[in-house]
């Protein structure tokens, strides 16, 4: 019963970090109709950024929140100059992302070195909290009261906002929001920067949890791609089911069927695409 | 005088260990070849019928892992190829069946998926693939009693294979098929209305990729006597890709130039540097934002000039828009 009650919280936490790097995803995807093969490298150097910042001596909120802001500033240069060259050329635009997911890989390796770095838990979370009668790690139960206020501001932002109102109809029908005025190519720079913002963000406060060592973003990069065929693209909604379906299986899978964890991973992804190939929740179809 | 280079070009290929002497250099070009044969597969897939995959070493890998694990149980060479065919073939089917379920990115996106699952079962259970160690042979199987251990002898038995490729793919390009997949990627509406299947006629090509890139993974296999996850790899997809954009994509001899060029490029980086994955991802964004129709078209269309052998399409598939 401990047992499930511990997975059941490690699993959140999981869906809780991948819900903050497939938002952005699955938005991008939504928008744009880029695969970006780079959201696993924005994961990554987001991670590495902030332990660098932490190595400055900055507190581990801000260093995270400074990787946020890097990775962001680096995604948006990424839009700007090399993704909008290439408009209209949707897999161009992916093959240079996977170039360009190479290119940071083997950077961090270069700057980083090839060794694990673990992060530290930030000193006020150390420890655990009781909760019924059980206890929890404080700093997992953080991750998800962030997981759920950044969804919670990404919903207003999306829904509440005139800027979201935009997105959303640049999403549905791209042609006609420039039609009525809408720039569309700054949403672009917009949201790209914001996915690879959230993304980086979430790589650092994931560190305590997953640490950081090259490959994260080959780790990360599958992960956010089956929450998106999971839980279908251009919606909140789809990545915030999908983030948790997969935060599960991850953990349990990885708890009863080790070996096999990751094949058990994709299951539901392909029962998804042979039954309702657009999502459970897609607003585009793949 | 297209027999004339036809014949120059393979009494060439024939004597190449001849001329270079040296067996590094001879396992060089023999890996060429191996990769060749793999882009002539991907190209079916890439070129011809315009789907991108990036789980092609997926494919690749499983012929190689069937293929180990039968060898090490003690199987002969006939059932190992068979066998390990068979499991690339069965595998391809299901790519295919759930990867046609979306088109354009959606594709891309779903075969990345399935190259990481394989990746995942490669690296992750141990029981069947031995995890991170890989799978070893003893040694290189001696089909009909003639040994391959030599380099000079496994690079003729490779060439063997590579010209009944290049002979496959030339029929295949030739064949109302060939032309029924290329119609499948330019007109899939015109073709549908004519009457063609088109979801069969992509699946059926998806099956010819498969094979020769199981054909391929076996090649490799033989050749470095060994199989790791790193062998299937997003990047040994990536790889894989670049051979096929860099020679020209629909084209019959691009993706043998593409395969040599990224075999050179790799050996030369890897000799003065440790970056070949830096290396790997500036030339594709290098090729993809100034050279979209590949590195060779230039030369593609001297040789179409002057031989004929050639038959460049019309879009490249970097330009080529998805449809919306």
């Amino acid at each position: 019963m401990t047992l499930w009650l511990i997975l059941s919280v490690n699993s959140v936490t999981l869906g809780g970090l991948l819900f903050l790097l497939s938002a952005g995803f699955s938005l991008i995807f939504g928008l744009m109709r880029i695969p970006n093969l780079t959201h696993g490298s924005m994961f990554m150097l987001g991670a590495y950024l902030g332990v660098t910042c932490i190595a400055w001596g900055f507190g581990f909120w801000t260093a995270a929140l400074l990787a946020g802001l890097g990775v962001a500033l680096f995604g948006a240069v990424i839009e700007r100059f090399v993704l909008r060259r290439l408009i209209g050329a949707e897999l161009a635009q992916v093959l240079v992302t996977l170039g360009l997911s190479f290119m940071v890989a083997d950077a961090c390796l270069m700057q980083w070195g090839g060794d694990p770095i673990s992060v530290e838990t930030p000193p006020l979370l150390r420890g655990s909290t009781a909760m019924f009668g059980l206890a929890f790690p404080t700093f997992r139960l953080a991750i998800i009261v962030i997981a759920g206020v950044i969804a919670a501001a990404l919903w207003l932002l999306l829904d509440r906002t005139r800027l979201g109102a935009m997105i959303r109809a640049a999403v549905d029908d791209p042609a006609m929001a420039r039609v009525v005025g809408i720039r569309v190519s700054h949403l672009f720079t917009i949201v790209f920067a914001l996915g690879a913002g959230l993304a980086g963000f979430a790589g650092v406060i994931g560190g305590p949890i997953l640490s950081v060592y090259p490959g994260l973003d080959q780790d990360m990069l599958p992960l956010a791609l089956v929450v998106v065929i999971l839980g279908g693209t251009g919606r909140l909604l789809g990545s915030l089911v999908g983030s948790f379906v997969v935060g599960f299986l991850y953990n349990f899978g990885q708890a009863m069927f080790p070996e096999l964890a990751y094949v058990i991973l994709f299951l539901p992804m392909l029962i998804v695409l042979v039954v309702r190939p657009q999502g459970l929740f897609g607003r585009v179809t793949l | 005088m297209k027999r004339l280079a036809l014949a120059l070009a393979l009494l060439l290929l024939a004597t190449v260990p001849y001329w270079i002497g040296n067996s590094y250099y001879i396992n060089v070009a023999t890996q060429m070849l191996i990769y060749a044969v793999l882009a002539l597969g991907l190209n079916v897939l890439v070129g011809y019928a315009g789907l991108v995959t990036l789980g092609h070493a997926g494919l690749f890998g499983i012929a190689a892992y069937a293929g180990a694990t039968l060898i090490n149980t003690g199987y002969g060479h006939i059932v190992v190829a068979i066998g390990a065919l068979m499991a690339t073939l069965a595998a391809t089917a299901m790519f295919a069946v759930l990867a046609l379920r979306g088109t354009g990115l959606g594709f891309v996106m779903i075969t990345v998926a399935l190259g990481q699952i394989v990746w995942g079962v490669a690296y992750r259970w141990i029981s069947l693939t031995n995890g991170d160690n890989g799978i070893s042979i003893s040694a290189r199987p001696s089909p009909f009693g003639l040994s391959l251990a030599s380099a000079d002898a496994f690079y003729w038995a490779t060439l063997v294979v590579f010209l009944i490729a290049v002979a496959a793919m030339a029929i295949f390009v030739a064949s109302p098929f060939g032309a029924a997949v290329r119609g499948t990627r330019d007109q899939p509406r015109r073709m549908t209305a004519l009457g063609y299947n088109v979801w069969l006629t992509r699946f059926l090509a998806f099956l010819f990729s498969g094979f020769w890139s199981g054909v391929a993974g076996l090649l490799y296999l033989y050749y470095n006597q060994f199989v790791s996850p790193q062998t299937v790899a997003l990047s040994s997809s990536a790889e894989a890709l670049l051979m096929v954009i860099a020679g020209g994509t629909a084209t019959l001899l691009g993706p043998i130039a593409g395969a040599v060029l990224v075999i050179i490029m790799k050996y030369i980086a890897s000799a003065y540097i440790e970056r070949w994955n830096f290396v790997l991802g500036a030339i594709f964004v290098v090729i993809v934002i100034f050279m979209p129709e590949g590195l060779v078209p230039g030369s593609v269309r001297l040789w179409h000039w002057t031989i004929g052998l050639l038959r460049p399409q019309a879009t490249p598939v970097l330009r080529r828009e998805s449809g919306r």
